[in-house]
């Protein structure tokens, strides 16, 4: 069966390579806004904390003997906990300062770690295979999938349903929302908002780790490697709506779909696609396709 | 801690209060105190500072000096989210409903700061148009029905100080009567009371003082035995 006279395999695979940038976008996007919506920070080091992710589960796999399993848990506390570091000493000074405070301070702190990368490990990519149990694939008939691609798209999913349900669904969501719209009253109610606002920029990190070792078989392991993603994450953020968690997630996937897509109908456009839609949702709605209006 | 209040011991002493948004200087040496039970009112003009008055003591301003003794305690220094642990309830000027939360969720949202708050049920009872409205947003809710919320949530905390900004602004006049119910009912179970109001014929019969603010200090302190006598001198200074 062919479409615009394409083969269908042709098709499939680009819909499960978008599928899976898709759900990469969605993680990153996803601990994005978190992180806008309750520091009104734009997290400019989230690439490089991504790249963390992968970079530690390489080096714990390398040097330490730490298996895929274990690095996808502990790797995000880690680098959870750095981000904690980082919130505590650097970031609170600056949430009574313009957004651009912000801005600079994360993507300053992203050269630096990423220079450090590149001091020790060099530029180039190192290849971490993918754990024994998700090696091989499946034969669907119309196509071949690949186990930890499915695995990578089942996983991000399920961390992003959890983090939606944990925000919009419990109490401790509750808090959360109710600190990203009115952070003073809910003080003068006896939350403790500066301990939210520390954790809440930790698991928004964490969730980059999570993504950068999800990444690590996918993707060669480099220093670099978040900086290119990340310039697409923010795209997929401003088009979703700043601060919006369902928003970022739809809007994470959906655009790596089309974006794989893109890569069928026509080719040259595959890596513009994401920047042209967000010239015309910005001019349509500025505010982003979920986001509300101020 | 508990148990450390005495029935008529005094609750609150503001000395020398002064408060500042950034730059600038909103008050200037304030003093007032209240006992236990006690409903005051802060009046005064648009402006005058009455709600910095109660965010000073929330400590909700970006600096205050002076001093301010809660219950026998010096709360000045605390860290604000430790304010309301001590036994405060804070309902904003202009309610302060969430409308990213559910109506239930609003009220549930502060933390308790003892036991002896108002139960879910009692407050359904005693406000019966949140009961039938929990699972709407919050702020769908009308004017009247935010107010009765606003309150409601600080009554489940177990707080016993009340800190209540213009509760009766923009309602209508079956709503403010409901209000003054409300407090009624409140004072007979012996909360106190720190009411911030324009709507003086709905404050005078429930205060026990009243203290006039002007450019951010006290101008005038009338008991409620001699409101009579000085209602000119007050319309004058309300500017009413
Ligand atoms: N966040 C703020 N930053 C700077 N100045 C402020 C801020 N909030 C209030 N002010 C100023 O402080 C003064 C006192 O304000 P406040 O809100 O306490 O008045 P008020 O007595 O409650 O009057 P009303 O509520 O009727 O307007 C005003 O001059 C106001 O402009
Ligand atoms: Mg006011």
């Amino acid at each position: 069966m062919d479409i615009f006279s394409i083969p269908s395999q042709v098709w499939f695979g680009q819909l499960l390579i978008g599928l899976i940038n898709g759900a990469f976008y969605a993680v990153l996007s996803l601990g994005l806004a978190l992180i806008f919506g309750l520091l009104n920070i734009i997290n400019f080091a989230h690439g490089a904390q991504y790249m963390m992710g992968a970079f530690l589960a390489w080096i714990g796999l390398t040097y330490l003997g730490i298996n895929y399993w274990v690095a996808l848990v502990l790797v995000p506390i880690v680098v959870g906990i750095t981000g904690v570091i980082i919130e505590r000493t650097m970031l609170k000074h600056l949430y009574k300062m313009d957004h651009l405070y912000g801005l600079l301070l994360t993507f300053g702190l992203a050269l630096v770690i990423e220079g450090l990368f590149r001091h020790f490990y060099g530029v180039s990519g190192q290849p971490y295979s993918i754990p024994d149990s998700l090696k091989g694939g499946t034969n669907l008939g119309f196509m071949f999938l690949p186990n930890y691609r499915a695995w990578v798209v089942v996983a991000s999913l399920v961390v992003c349903f959890f983090t939606w349900y944990m925000i919009e669904r419990t109490r401790i969501g509750a808090y959360l929302r109710a600190g990203t719209e009115n952070p003073e009253l809910c003080q003068a109610f006896g939350i403790n908002v500066p301990l939210m606002i520390t954790l809440a920029y930790g698991y928004g990190v964490a969730l980059a780790a999570f993504a950068g070792v999800l990444a690590a078989p996918i993707f060669q392991v480099q220093p670099l490697m978040g900086s290119n993603l990340i310039i697409v994450v923010f795209a997929v953020v401003v088009i979703g709506g700043m601060g919006s968690i369902m928003g970022a997630i739809a809007t994470g996937l959906a655009l790596g779909i089309v974006e794989g897509l893109t890569k069928v109908i026509y080719p040259p456009a595959s890596s513009t696609i994401i920047f042209m839609i967000m010239v015309v949702v910005l001019l349509i709605r500025p505010a982003g396709l979920f986001g509300r209006e101020q | 801690m508990t148990s450390a209040v005495k029935p008529h011991s005094e609750l609150l002493r503001v000395t020398d209060l002064h408060a500042y948004y950034g730059e600038s200087h909103i008050l200037h040496g304030l003093d007032f105190s209240l006992n236990r039970g006690e409903l005051i009112t802060l009046l005064g003009r648009n402006g005058a500072g009455r709600t910095t008055t109660l965010k000073a003591i929330l400590g909700l301003v970006s600096r205050r000096t002076g001093s301010i003794i809660f219950n026998g305690q010096e709360i000045l220094n605390l860290a604000t989210h430790k304010i309301p642990h001590l036994g405060l309830g804070y309902v904003p000027e202009e309610r302060g409903i969430f409308a990213s939360l559910s109506v239930e969720e609003n009220l549930l949202l502060p933390p308790q700061i003892r036991s002896d708050g108002m139960s879910v049920e009692e407050l359904y009872e005693m406000f019966p148009n949140l009961a039938e409205r929990r699972k709407s947003q919050g702020t769908r809710l009308s004017g009247g029905e935010q107010q009765m919320l606003a309150l409601a949530r600080i009554l489940r905390t177990g707080a016993y100080v009340l800190l209540l900004d213009e509760i009766t602004e923009g309602l209508a006049p079956v709503i403010v009567e409901k209000l003054g119910e409300v407090l009624t009912e409140l004072k007979k179970r012996n909360y106190t009371i720190i009411l911030v109001e324009q709507n003086f014929r709905f404050a005078a019969p429930l205060a026990d003082r009243h203290y006039v603010i002007e450019h951010g200090h006290i101008e005038k302190v009338i008991e409620q035995a001699d409101l009579a006598a000085n209602m000119s001198m007050l319309h004058e200074y309300l500017g009413v």
